[in-house]
C-alpha cells in the first residue's frame, strides 16, 4: 500500500433502487476520499442513505453510477472472487446487532473470517486468542456467545473484525444497542485500535458525541453529502 | 473455507437442530433399509440358485431335444399341430402331450456338429425299490450322473462314471431308514435295487454306496448312479420291449468344448436349431427362475425408491428451514468474503450428510434384521433348503445403495443450497 493513495476514493456515486416510475434515488453526487489512518464518521438520520453509502464503500453492494477505488484499484474492475477476497482480508465489520452465533463458543465466532480464508486450525486459534486478549475477553474464549453481556458481545464482534488484521474497520452503529457507559468503553476500544494500529475507521452513526470523537465527519441528508466532503 | 471445515460446520449445523435432523434421517433410514433388505433377498436367492445350478449339471452340458415342428425360430406355439407320420413320437411324462423323440440317427447327427465333444442319449430309468442293511424296502428315484456335475456331499464322494463297479449316491435321508448307523457308515456298503422289466418280472441289482448327498432344491431327493449301474438297470428294464420301442430318447446330453464363450454357445445352439434340435444349457433352464426373482426384487426396490422420494422432500424441507433460520449467518459469512459456491457447498454437504447417516444406519439395521431373519428362516420355514442364506449383503451393492441415497439427498439439497448461495449479504443481514 503506497502512502500517497487514499484508502478509499469515491467519485460521483449514485445508487438507485427500482426502475422507471418507482425508482428511488438513495444516493447521488457522492465524491470524497478516505485517507489511511483516518477515523471517519458518516452521520445522518435514518433513511438518509448513510447505511447504503457504507455498504457501497465496503463492497457489499455495487453503485448504479460512479466508481469506488480501494487503494487505487477501481472496484468495477474486480471480479466477484477478488471482492470476496478483499473483504475477507482487508475489511473488518462491526454491526449494531452483533450477528454472533449464540450456540458457538466465543473463540469459534472470532475465528470465522480466518476459517473462511482457509487458514489452518492451529494458526487461527492462536490468532483468535491473541485478539481476544486485546479486547480482554481471553478468559471467556470457551463460553457460548449467548451467555455474554451486550458490551462483551460487542467486544467479541470487534475481536472478530480484528482477527484478519484489517486495514479498514466498518462499524454500523457500534454503540446503538449499548448503554452509555458500555458504549463509551467500546468507543475507547475502537479509537485505540485506530491510533495504535493505524486501522482506518469508518463509523456510521446518528450519535453526535461519537461523531465528534472522529477526525472527520460527513453528514448525509436525502442521499447527498451536505457537510464534510 | 477448506472442505474439512465445510464438513465440520455442516455437521455442527445439523446437530444444532437435533430433533429436525433426527426426523429427516429417519425418513432416509426407512428408504435405505427397504432397499438394502430387498436387494439382500435378491442376491441371497440368486447366489443360492447359482450354487444349485452347479449341483444339477456341468457348465459344458447341453440338453438336446428335438425341435417341435411348429415352434419355428424358437417360439413355442399353442396352436394344434398337424400329424406327421414320419415323426417319431412318444408321450411326455410332464405334459401328456405327444412329443418328438430322438433316435440313434439323431444322436449321430448331433455328434457330427462342430463343437460337440460327446453326446449320450438320456434314457429314462426307474427302480421299484431300494433296500440296505435292514430288510425294509423303500421307493427311490434314480438318475444318471453327468460327469462334471458338482454334488454337495454329506459323506463320501460322488460316483465315478469310469468305474467298472456299479455305484450309487444316496439322498440325504436314506442312510438311516436303510439301516445304516450314520451317513458315513453307509459309504462303502452295498444296497440292492429292485428293477421291474417291461415284461413284468422283478430282478435285483446290488451297488456300492459311494457317498451321501446333501438335500438340494433342484435335485429333489433323487439318487445318482454311475454309468455301469445305469446300463445294468436299463438292460433289465428293457427286457421284453418290442424292437420298435427300443432306442428312442426324449433327450440327449451333449458335452461341448469347455472353452466356449457365451457367443460361441449361442452359435452352437443356432447350428443345432438349423438341424432341428433344441439345445438348452442349465443356465437357460434356471434363467427363467432368476428372471422371476429379479422381477419381484425390482418391484420391492420400487417401494424403497418411493420411500426415498418421500424422504428427499423431507431433506428439502429441513434445509429450506435451515436456510431461513440462518439467513443472517449466511449474510454475515458472505460479507466476510465467503463465496456463493462455498455457501452452496456448505448446504449441499448438510444434505449429503443427512443422506449418509440415514443410509448408513438403514444399511446397518437391514444387516441386523437380515442376520436375525437368516437364523430364523434356516431353523424354521426354510429348514428344507440346505445351503440357502435368505439375505446376503455383498459390499459392492451396499456401497452402491449408500452412494445412490447420498446422490438423491444431494439433488434434494440443491434447491435450498442454491437459495442460500444466491442470498444478497445486505438483504440477509437486514432480514428479520
Amino acid at each position: 500500500m503506497s502512502q500517497n493513495v487514499a484508502a478509499i476514493e469515491v467519485s460521483s456515486l449514485k445508487k438507485v433502487y427500482g426502475k422507471g416510475e418507482s425508482a428511488f434515488i438513495a444516493l447521488q453526487d457522492i465524491s470524497f476520499a478516505i485517507n489511511r489512518g483516518e477515523s471517519l464518521a458518516i452521520m445522518g438520520k435514518s433513511g438518509s442513505g448513510k447505511s447504503t453509502l457504507m455498504h457501497l464503500l465496503a463492497l457489499l453492494d455495487s453503485p448504479t453510477e460512479g466508481d469506488i477505488a480501494i487503494d487505487g484499484t477501481k472496484s468495477a474492475s474486480l471480479t466477484g472472487k477478488k471482492r470476496d477476497q478483499l473483504r475477507n482480508t482487508s475489511f473488518g465489520f462491526v454491526f449494531q446487532q452483533f450477528f454472533l452465533n449464540g450456540n458457538s463458543s466465543v473463540l469459534e465466532n472470532v475465528i470465522l473470517p480466518l476459517k473462511i480464508a482457509g487458514i489452518g486450525s492451529a494458526e487461527r486459534n492462536r490468532r483468535g486468542m491473541e485478539v481476544l486478549k486485546a479486547v480482554e475477553l481471553d478468559d471467556k474464549a470457551t463460553n457460548k456467545a449467548v451467555d455474554l453481556s451486550g458490551g462483551q458481545k460487542q467486544r467479541v464482534v470487534i475481536a472478530r473484525a480484528l482477527v484478519n488484521d484489517p486495514e479498514i474497520i466498518f462499524a454500523d452503529e457500534p454503540t446503538g444497542n449499548l448503554d452509555s457507559t458500555t458504549g463509551g468503553k467500546i468507543e475507547d476500544l475502537l479509537f485505540e485500535l485506530n491510533k495504535k494500529r493505524g486501522i482506518t475507521l469508518v463509523i456510521v452513526t446518528h450519535d453526535e458525541d461519537l461523531a465528534k470523537r472522529c477526525s472527520r465527519v460527513i453528514e448525509v441528508k436525502d442521499g447527498r453529502i451536505i457537510k464534510g466532503a | 473455507m477448506s472442505i474439512i471445515d465445510i464438513l465440520k460446520t455442516a455437521s455442527g449445523n445439523l446437530l444444532q437442530s437435533k430433533l429436525r435432523t433426527f426426523l429427516t434421517v429417519i425418513a432416509v433410514f426407512i428408504g435405505a433399509m427397504t432397499l438394502t433388505l430387498t436387494n439382500g433377498i435378491g442376491s441371497g436367492i440368486s447366489s443360492y440358485i447359482d450354487s444349485q445350478v452347479a449341483s444339477v449339471g456341468a457348465k459344458d452340458v447341453l440338453f438336446i431335444t428335438p425341435k417341435a415342428p411348429d415352434a419355428a425360430a424358437g417360439v413355442s406355439s399353442d396352436a394344434p399341430k398337424k400329424y406327421d407320420p414320419n415323426q417319431v413320437t412318444g408321450t411326455s411324462a410332464f405334459s401328456g402331450r405327444t412329443e418328438s423323440l430322438l433316435t440313434d440317427k439323431d444322436i449321430a447327427a448331433i455328434k457330427a456338429v462342430k463343437g460337440i465333444v460327446s453326446v449320450d442319449p438320456m434314457r429314462t430309468i426307474s427302480a421299484s425299490y431300494v433296500s440296505g442293511a435292514s430288510a425294509d424296502k423303500y421307493q427311490i428315484t434314480i438318475s444318471q450322473f453327468v460327469t462334471g456335475t458338482i454334488l454337495p456331499m454329506v459323506a463320501g464322494t460322488v460316483v465315478d462314471n469310469a468305474s467298472s463297479q456299479p455305484e450309487i449316491v444316496l439322498p440325504y435321508n436314506y442312510s438311516a431308514i436303510l439301516g445304516f448307523s450314520s451317513d458315513s457308515d453307509a459309504v462303502g456298503k452295498t444296497v440292492t435295487l429292485g428293477v421291474t422289466s417291461a415284461a413284468g418280472s422283478l430282478s435285483e441289482i446290488t451297488a456300492t454306496v459311494s457317498g451321501v448327498e446333501e438335500r438340494t432344491l433342484v435335485q429333489g431327493g433323487a439318487s445318482t448312479i454311475n454309468t455301469k449301474l445305469f446300463d445294468a438297470v436299463y438292460a433289465v428294464q428293457s427286457q421284453g420291449l418290442p424292437a420298435a420301442a427300443l432306442n428312442k430318447y426324449p433327450t440327449a446330453i451333449a458335452h461341448f468344448d469347455v472353452s466356449y464363450t457365451d457367443a460361441q454357445i449361442t452359435d452352437l445352439k443356432a447350428t443345432l436349431a438349423d438341424k432341428g434340435y433344441t439345445g438348452a444349457t442349465i443356465a437357460d433352464a434356471i434363467g427363467i427362475v432368476k428372471q422371476i426373482i429379479n422381477g419381484i426384487v425390482i418391484v420391492f426396490d420400487l417401494f424403497g425408491i418411493i420411500a426415498l422420494l418421500a424422504a428427499s422432500f423431507g431433506v428439502i424441507n429441513t434445509l429450506l428451514m435451515a436456510v431461513q433460520e440462518r439467513t443472517k449467518e449466511i449474510g454475515l459469512m458472505k460479507a466476510m468474503g465467503m463465496s456463493g459456491s462455498k455457501i452452496f457447498l456448505l448446504f449441499s454437504s448438510e444434505a449429503i450428510l443427512l443422506g449418509f447417516w440415514g443410509s448408513f444406519l438403514g444399511v446397518l439395521a437391514a444387516m441386523g434384521i437380515g442376520r436375525i431373519a437368516n437364523n430364523y428362516a434356516s431353523s424354521h420355514f426354510l429348514k428344507d433348503f440346505q445351503g440357502l442364506t435368505l439375505l446376503t449383503f455383498p459390499p459392492q451393492s451396499i456401497a452402491i445403495i449408500m452412494l445412490l441415497i447420498m446422490a438423491i439427498a444431494f439433488l434434494a439439497g440443491t434447491l435450498p443450497a442454491r437459495r442460500a448461495a444466491k442470498l444478497n449479504p445486505i438483504d440477509a443481514l437486514r432480514y428479520e
